[in-house]
C-alpha cells in the first residue's frame, strides 16, 4: 500500500518558514528575580550560592575546592577562542521562590515563556516527565504517577542533594571530577539546577524524560549539573533542549553531565541545542557503561557562539556499547567544536561515532574525537565516520581525529570526508522547480537524514525545522 | 500554437564555444528527434534550454511563445523558473541526492510546478492526493511503489535512474520536454515501455507536450514518430528531415553527414581534439 511517504519530510509540511518564526526563540521574559547574586566570581559568591541552597558542608567544601582548581587551571588549549570576562557574569539567579508542581504554580511570565517554547504541549503529548530550568533554577517539574510508583526519581539536582544524599554522594563528581578541565571545575564551584534521574532495576521508561534549559538574562551564566543513574536492566531516554534570547554581550552555559549505565541497561541522551549566538557553550558530558550496557548520545548543536563539547562513553566492563551521533551546524559568527570520545576499557566492547557537520556563511565546524583502546580490551570494535558539508567558500571545516590503541586484537575503522554542496545537485533540484533555497535546504536535510531518522518523530520534525531556520539566512 | 523557439543559439562552457548557432522550433504537441555523434553538443543544448549556470549563452535567444503569440524570454529565467514555466529536462546522467526521498522531492517539485507562484514554506500538495497520483503513475511505469522511499538516484541502477526521470516527467507534465538519452541504460523491454509511456504522457490527457528526444537509437521513437529529425555536428544542426532521416543515421552512421558538411566536421575535430586550441592560447 505504502507509496513510501514518511511523516518526517525533510522540509516542513506547511508554513513553518513564515517570517517571525526565525525569532521564535529570541524573546525576553520580564520576570523579577527572587534573588540575584552580584556579578563576578569569588569564594564569597560560591559560599553564598551554597548557603542559599542550604547545602550540607561537604557540598560547600566541594564547591570551594573546585573554585581553587578553576583558578589554577589554564584555559583549554584546543577548540575555539574563548573571550569570556569571568567577572562580568552573573553566576546565580533565582527566578522563583519554589518549584512548581503544576504549570499554574510557576510565575506567570515564566510559564508563558515555556508555553511559547511548546513545553507543556509536548509534555501532554509524548513525554513521561519534564523539568524546566529558567536561569539557575528548575522552576517546574513533573513525572508520571506510574513511574513515581515504580521508584523512578526525576528531580532537580539541588533537591536530590537534600532528599537522596547517599545516592548522590555515591556518584556525584566520580565520573567527571572537578579537575577534569577548567569548565568542569567552574561548574563544580557554582553549579545550580540540572536533572537527577534514577531508574530502578528493570524499569523501562517508554516515553522520553525531557529537560528544557532557558537562559533569559543578559551576561548570565547557567551551570546545570545532571546526574543519571540507570540501574541494571533499566532503560531511559532523556532529552534536553536549550534556547536563549539574543544579546550583544556574551553569556555562558557550562554544564556537567554524568551518567552511569549499569549491567544490561540502556540510556539514550538527546540534545538539541539552539542557544543564541552570543552564548559560549562549554559542556562536559561523560557516561560510564558497565557490562552489556548501551549508552547513546545524540548531540545536535545548532546554536551558540562557540560550543566545545565531546560527549564520551567509557566502556568499563565486557560487552558494553557506546554510540555517539553528532550533528553540528555553524553559520556566521559560530564555531562548533564538537565531537566524541570512546574509551574501550574492557574486552568485547563496541562503539560507533557518526559526526555530520554543516558550515555556511562563514561558520566554522570542527570534529574533534578520540577513540582509545586500553590494554586488555581485546576484541573491541569501533568505527568513526565524520562527514562535513560546506555550503560556500567563506566557511570552514576541520577534523581532528585521535586514535590511541594499546591492544592488538581490535577492529577500528575511520572515515572522513568533506564536501561542498554540489552545483550539479542544486541544478538538478532547481530544474524540477525547487528554488535555490529549497534545493540547498533539501540537500542539507538529506545530508543529516541518516542521523535525524534515529530520533523519535517529534524531535526529528523539530530538528528538520531548526535546520530550515538555520538555512533561511543562507540564500537571497 | 504554443512554441519553444531557439534561434541563433551560441553556448560556451568555461570560455570554450560548444554550440555555434542552433535554430529549432518545437510546437507543443510535436516530437523532434535530435541525433548526432558523441560530443556534438546535444546535451549542451539540453542544459542551455534548462538554464545550467555553467553553460553560458553568448548569443541567440530561447523563447516560449504562448498560443496568443506572447513571447517570454527564457534566458532571463533561473532553472527553477523555467521548470515552473513548463520546461523539463530528463538528464542523460541524473544526480543523486543522498538522504532525500524520491517521494518528498517529487512532492515539492510537483507543488512548485503546479503553483508557479508558490513561495518557500507555503502549503505543499495535500499528501493524500499526491500519494495516490504518484502511486498510479508508478504502477503505469511498472515501478515498485517502494521505489518512492529510496533516496533520489542514490545507488539506482542505470535503468532505474532513467525510469525515475520518466516518472518525474509524468508527474510534472511539462509543456516542453528535452529527453536526453532517456533510453540508454534501459533493457529492451524497458525501452519499449518507456517509448509507450512517453507517447502516453506527451500526447494525452493533461494537454500535449512538445518533446525533443535526444537518442542514438530508434526504439524510443517507435511510439513517438518524430515530426522532424535534426542532426547535430560540431555544435550546429546541419540537417533536418522526417522520420526516415533517423532511420538512415541509425543504419549508416554519420559518414555521409561529415562529408556533406565539412565545416561542421572540422569544428567537430577541433572540439574533440585532446588540447582545445582556444584554451591553449587563452593565457
Ligand atoms: N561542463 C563541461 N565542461 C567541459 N566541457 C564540456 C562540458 N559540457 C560539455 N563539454 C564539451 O562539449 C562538447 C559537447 O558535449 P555534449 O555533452 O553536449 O555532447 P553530446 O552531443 O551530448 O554527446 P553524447 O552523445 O556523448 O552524450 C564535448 O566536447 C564536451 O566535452
Ligand atoms: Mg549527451
Amino acid at each position: 500500500m505504502a507509496t513510501g511517504l514518511q511523516a518526517t519530510s525533510p522540509l516542513s509540511e506547511s508554513s513553518t518558514l513564515a517570517l517571525g518564526e526565525i525569532n521564535k526563540y529570541d524573546f525576553r521574559t520580564d520576570s523579577p528575580a527572587v534573588f540575584k547574586a552580584s556579578k563576578g566570581l569569588s569564594a564569597e559568591i560560591v559560599s553564598q550560592i551554597s548557603e542559599m541552597k542550604k547545602e550540607p558542608a561537604w557540598m560547600r567544601d566541594f564547591r570551594l575546592k573546585s573554585l581553587d582548581i578553576f583558578n589554577a587551571k589554564p584555559m583549554p588549549h584546543w577548540g575555539g577562542d574563548i573571550a569570556i570576562d569571568f567577572q562580568n557574569i552573573y553566576y546565580y539567579l533565582k527566578p522563583a521562590d519554589h518549584q512548581g508542581k503544576t504549570w499554574d504554580d510557576v510565575p506567570s511570565e515564566i510559564k508563558k515563556t515555556f508555553e511559547r517554547l511548546g513545553i507543556p504541549e509536548a509534555e501532554r503529548k509524548y513525554l513521561s516527565g519534564v523539568k524546566a530550568q529558567f536561569e539557575s533554577e528548575v522552576v517546574y517539574g513533573s513525572l508520571q504517577e506510574d513511574l513515581v510508583k515504580k521508584g523512578v526519581i526525576f528531580t532537580d539536582t539541588d533537591t536530590a542533594v537534600r532528599e537522596y544524599p547517599d545516592l548522590v554522594r555515591d556518584y556525584f563528581a566520580t565520573i567527571i571530577p572537578p579537575a577534569d578541565n577548567k569548565f568542569a571545575a567552574l561548574n563544580s564551584a557554582v553549579w545550580s539546577g540540572g536533572s537527577f534521574i534514577y531508574v530502578p532495576k528493570g524499569v523501562k521508561i517508554e516515553f522520553p524524560l525531557q529537560a528544557y534549559f532557558r537562559i533569559n538574562a543578559e551576561n548570565m551564566g547557567q551551570f546545570e549539573r545532571t546526574l543519571i543513574i540507570v540501574d541494571e536492566g533499566a532503560q531511559v531516554h532523556y532529552v534536553e533542549g536549550c534556547t536563549a534570547p539574543m544579546y550583544s554581550t556574551e553569556s555562558l552555559h557550562s554544564a556537567v553531565v554524568e551518567i552511569v549505565v549499569k549491567k544490561h541497561a540502556r540510556c539514550r541522551y538527546t540534545t538539541i541545542q539552539n542557544w543564541a549566538n552570543n552564548i559560549y557553550n562549554l559542556v562536559t558530558k561523560r557516561a560510564v557503561a558497565r557490562e552489556g550496557a548501551v549508552m547513546e548520545w545524540i548531540d545536535g548543536n545548532l546554536g551558540s557562539r562557540l560550543t566545545m563539547k565531546y560527549p564520551s562513553v567509557y566502556m568499563v566492563e565486557p560487552g558494553a556499547r557506546g554510540e555517539i551521533l553528532s550533528i553540528a551546524f555553524s553559520s556566521a559568527g559560530q564555531h562548533q567544536d564538537a565531537g566524541a570520545k570512546l574509551v574501550h576499557a574492557a574486552p568485547n566492547t563496541s562503539g560507533r561515532i557518526v559526526s555530520k557537520s554543516i558550515s555556511k556563511n562563514g561558520g566554522r565546524s570542527s570534529y574533534r574525537g578520540l577513540v582509545r583502546v586500553e590494554p586488555g580490551a581485546r576484541k573491541s570494535r569501533s568505527s568513526v565516520v565524520c562527514e562535513a558539508l560546506i555550503l560556500d567558500d567563506i566557511s570552514r571545516s576541520d577534523t581532528y581525529p585521535y586514535i590511541e590503541i594499546e591492544e592488538q586484537d581490535v577492529t577500528i575503522g575511520h572515515e572522513a570526508s568533506v564536501s561542498k554542496i554540489g552545483e550539479e545537485q542544486l541544478f538538478y533540484l532547481k530544474s524540477r522547480g525547487l528554488s535555490e533555497a529549497e534545493a540547498s535546504t533539501m540537500i542539507v536535510s538529506g545530508f543529516i537524514e541518516p542521523l535525524v531518522k534515529e530520533l523519535p518523530m517529534e524531535y526529528a520534525v523539530e530538528m528538520n525545522r531548526l535546520i530550515e531556520l538555520q538555512m533561511e539566512g543562507s540564500v537571497g | 500554437m504554443e512554441k519553444l523557439v531557439i534561434s541563433g543559439l551560441h553556448v560556451a562552457v568555461g570560455g570554450l564555444e560548444i554550440l555555434k548557432g542552433v535554430d529549432i522550433e518545437i510546437g507543443r504537441g510535436e516530437i523532434h528527434a535530435l541525433m548526432g555523434p558523441n560530443g556534438s553538443g546535444k546535451s549542451t543544448l539540453g542544459y542551455a534550454i534548462m538554464g545550467h549556470p555553467s553553460y553560458e549563452v553568448t548569443a541567440g535567444t530561447i523563447e516560449l511563445v504562448d498560443a496568443d503569440g506572447t513571447r517570454h524570454n527564457v534566458l532571463e529565467m533561473e532553472a527553477d523558473q523555467r521548470a515552473r514555466a513548463g520546461i523539463f529536462l530528463a538528464f542523460q546522467r541524473p544526480m543523486s541526492i543522498p538522504g532525500v526521498r524520491l517521494a518528498d522531492f517529487l512532492r515539492h517539485a510537483v507543488t512548485n510546478v503546479r503553483n508557479p507562484d508558490r513561495k518557500e514554506g507555503h502549503e505543499l500538495l495535500p499528501m493524500r492526493e499526491f500519494r495516490s497520483e504518484l502511486k498510479a503513475k508508478m504502477s503505469e511505469l511498472e515501478m515498485d511503489s517502494d521505489f518512492a522511499r529510496r533516496y533520489v538516484n542514490d545507488g539506482f541502477s542505470g535503468g532505474e535512474m532513467k525510469r525515475a526521470e520518466i516518472l518525474q516527467l509524468a508527474m510534472l507534465r511539462p509543456r516542453f520536454a528535452v529527453l536526453d538519452e532517456t533510453d540508454s541504460g534501459l533493457d529492451a523491454d524497458a525501452v519499449r515501455l518507456a517509448s509507450q509511456s512517453i507517447a502516453k504522457i506527451g500526447g494525452s490527457d493533461m494537454g500535449v507536450m512538445g518533446i525533443l528526444i535526444i537518442t542514438h537509437h530508434e526504439q524510443l521513437l517507435e511510439h513517438n514518430i518524430p515530426h522532424r529529425t535534426h542532426v547535430m555536428l560540431g555544435g550546429r544542426i546541419v540537417e533536418s528531415g522526417g522520420p526516415e532521416l533517423a532511420n538512415e543515421l541509425h543504419k549508416r552512421g554519420y559518414e555521409r553527414i561529415r562529408t556533406a558538411y565539412p565545416e561542421a566536421a572540422a569544428d567537430e575535430q577541433a572540439m574533440t581534439a585532446p588540447a582545445h586550441g582556444s584554451l591553449a592560447t587563452a593565457t
